[in-house]
């Protein structure tokens, strides 16, 4: 099978799904063009995310990677969610093909866009936020992504 | 769970008179036809019978009949041979079109790295190409139109006869993969003026791994495979002998049928194309009346179609879809953007392709199915609630 259990059970059952309408802070990331878009919501209550939730719009692995985030950051600090890597929504999920690796980072990169848009509301800094945002052009670090794939072929 | 495959695009279930034909030669004519023994030479004859149902069909000689392992072979035979006899012309340029099946337009990538140039016609967004433009593309130097019988992807039907008679007229090779329209479209390579045709069994109920390429008399094919004698120096390695026979006898049941399946087949596909078309911003793609009898094929805005594949395959469907995801690659399916949909529609593509063992009521189902997934894929989607605050402009109207 193309996905693990795992996957398949955030994908059918995703953990987290929705908007919430008074969210401290909104991170979207990824591009139509490519099919993956992924938005997360946050609530924040000293510095403690209370709430989370997401709307995606992508493949199977896409949902999964941003519901296994979800889950992975809700009730932790803004700090301790900050650290969450595309490597450890990955693992969580018993794994990903190798095709779908950008699924993770794009989890990854939707996180860390919610929590710079909460700070940016609050006047704290946001330099220790990558500034990625995870599109499928002019940026460089996907792009090499992209060509990483390719070789894959 | 009750499964309704309706992915016949992609590969058909064997009739049981192929897999009867076909058990039938593995078990009592296994010799191989090049021996001289009885056993051989009653395996040279079905190898025969087979060429002779399959040229009658087609409409031409039986020598003209190569067998191959499939659609894939034959396309690349058919275009490499073409590439040889124009090399020895001193005419490299060949025409085709933007949304071929990759085994052409891999072949003639391919072909472009060795100093071939390649017109690639456009296809327009009812996904048929345009006579007059095939037409005016032929140059001095053209040695071959290659443009696909019907596409795999939408179904559309292009204007055989009509580009066969241009070429004719301007002494360019023709050739034609037909490997989604043998067994369910007439097929005549005389009236068209077909000069290489390319099929493939397992698309008409037959097995896999076994096809043909029809070669007018005449024209000079290179070797593949290099070998034995077999196929008239043209294909060496021993005839798959049971695959070829359930071929001849799975294409001659299809053609003998085809009036009565196409029929039936056609008014299931009607039916989900009616139901389908009620979902809002969706869209069939692919022009409406030139289309494969069982092929229905839609975008669906806001949403993704590995996404969708996957959960109707929750639901018991089995269909396919041409976005990103579904393809290893992140751009989606050449077809879709050829017909001029725009990336993120063509991510939300949807192919359901029918035969004579599907029903109406699981029509009935796949429209339910279909509709509660579109819907649900729509809910979960930032893109979708986007378009529906009007932040975003519908492209499907």
């Amino acid at each position: 099978m193309l996905y693990s259990d795992k996957v398949m059970d955030h994908f059918l059952n995703p953990r987290n799904l929705g908007t919430i309408e008074d969210a401290d802070g909104v991170g979207e990331v990824g591009n139509a063009k490519c099919g993956d878009i992924m938005k997360i919501y946050l609530k924040i209550d000293n510095d403690i995310i209370t709430d989370v939730k997401f709307n995606t719009f992508g493949c199977g692995s896409a949902i999964a990677s941003s519901s296994m985030a979800t889950e992975m950051i809700k009730g932790k600090s803004v700090s301790e969610a900050l650290s969450l890597t595309n490597k450890a929504v990955t693992e969580a999920l018993d794994g990903l093909p190798p095709q779908k690796i950008h699924c993770s980072v794009l989890a990854e990169e939707a996180v860390q866009a919610a929590i710079a848009d909460y700070r940016t509301r609050n006047g704290l800094p946001v330099d220790d936020i990558p500034s990625c945002n995870g599109c499928c052009s002019g940026c460089s670090h996907e792009h090499d992504h992209h060509h990483h794939i390719d070789d894959e072929e | 769970m009750n499964r309704i495959y309706a992915d016949n695009a992609a590969t058909t279930k064997m009739s049981r008179h192929a897999t009867e034909v076909m058990l039938d030669v593995m078990e009592n004519t296994y010799a191989n036809p090049s021996s001289l023994h009885t056993p051989g030479q009653l395996a040279a004859v079905k190898l025969a019978e087979s060429r002779q149902k399959i040229a009658s069909i087609l409409n031409c000689e039986p020598r003209e009949i190569i067998f191959t392992s499939g659609g894939s072979e034959a396309d690349n035979q058919a275009i490499l041979s073409a590439a040889v006899i124009g090399e020895k012309k001193k005419k490299k340029h060949i025409i085709s079109t933007k949304f071929e099946h990759h085994a052409v337009l891999h072949t003639l990538k391919k072909l472009e790295k060795q100093g071939f140039e390649v017109t690639y016609l456009d296809v327009h967004s009812n996904g048929i190409v345009r006579v007059e433009e095939l037409e005016a593309a032929i140059r001095p130097d053209t040695i071959l139109v290659t443009v696909m019988y019907a596409n795999n992807e939408i179904g559309t039907i292009q204007p055989i006869r009509a580009i066969g008679e241009v070429c004719r007229k301007h002494e360019v090779l023709f050739h034609t993969d037909a490997v989604q329209a043998a067994g369910h479209l007439p097929l005549d390579v005389q009236a068209d003026n077909i000069d290489m045709l390319s099929l493939s069994a397992h698309k008409f109920h037959g097995p896999k791994g076994v096809g043909a390429l029809y070669a007018r008399k005449g024209i000079a094919i290179s070797t593949l495979i290099e070998g034995g004698a077999q196929e008239r120096n043209r294909r060496a390695g021993t005839e798959n002998l049971p695959a070829i026979v359930a071929m001849a006898a799975a294409l001659e049941d299809a053609v003998a049928n085809m009036e009565e399946n196409n029929k039936y087949v056609s008014s299931l596909r009607d039916k989900l194309i009616n139901g389908l078309s009620s979902i809002p911003h969706s869209t069939l793609t692919g022009d409406r009346e030139n289309r494969l009898p069982g092929c229905a094929s839609f975008c669906f805005e806001g949403i993704e179609g590995e996404a969708l594949l996957l959960l109707l395959d929750q639901k018991g469907v089995c269909g396919s879809s041409g976005s990103a995801c579904t393809s290893g690659s992140l751009d989606p399916s050449h077809v879709l953007l050829s017909i001029g949909l725009p990336h993120e529609v063509a991510h939300g593509s949807l192919r359901l392709t029918l035969c004579p063992e599907n029903t109406p009521e699981e029509m009935d189902v796949i429209i339910q199915a279909v509709t509660d997934v579109v819907a649900y894929l729509r809910s979960i989607s930032p893109v979708w609630n986007d378009l529906q605050k009007g932040k975003k402009e519908y492209v499907i109207q």
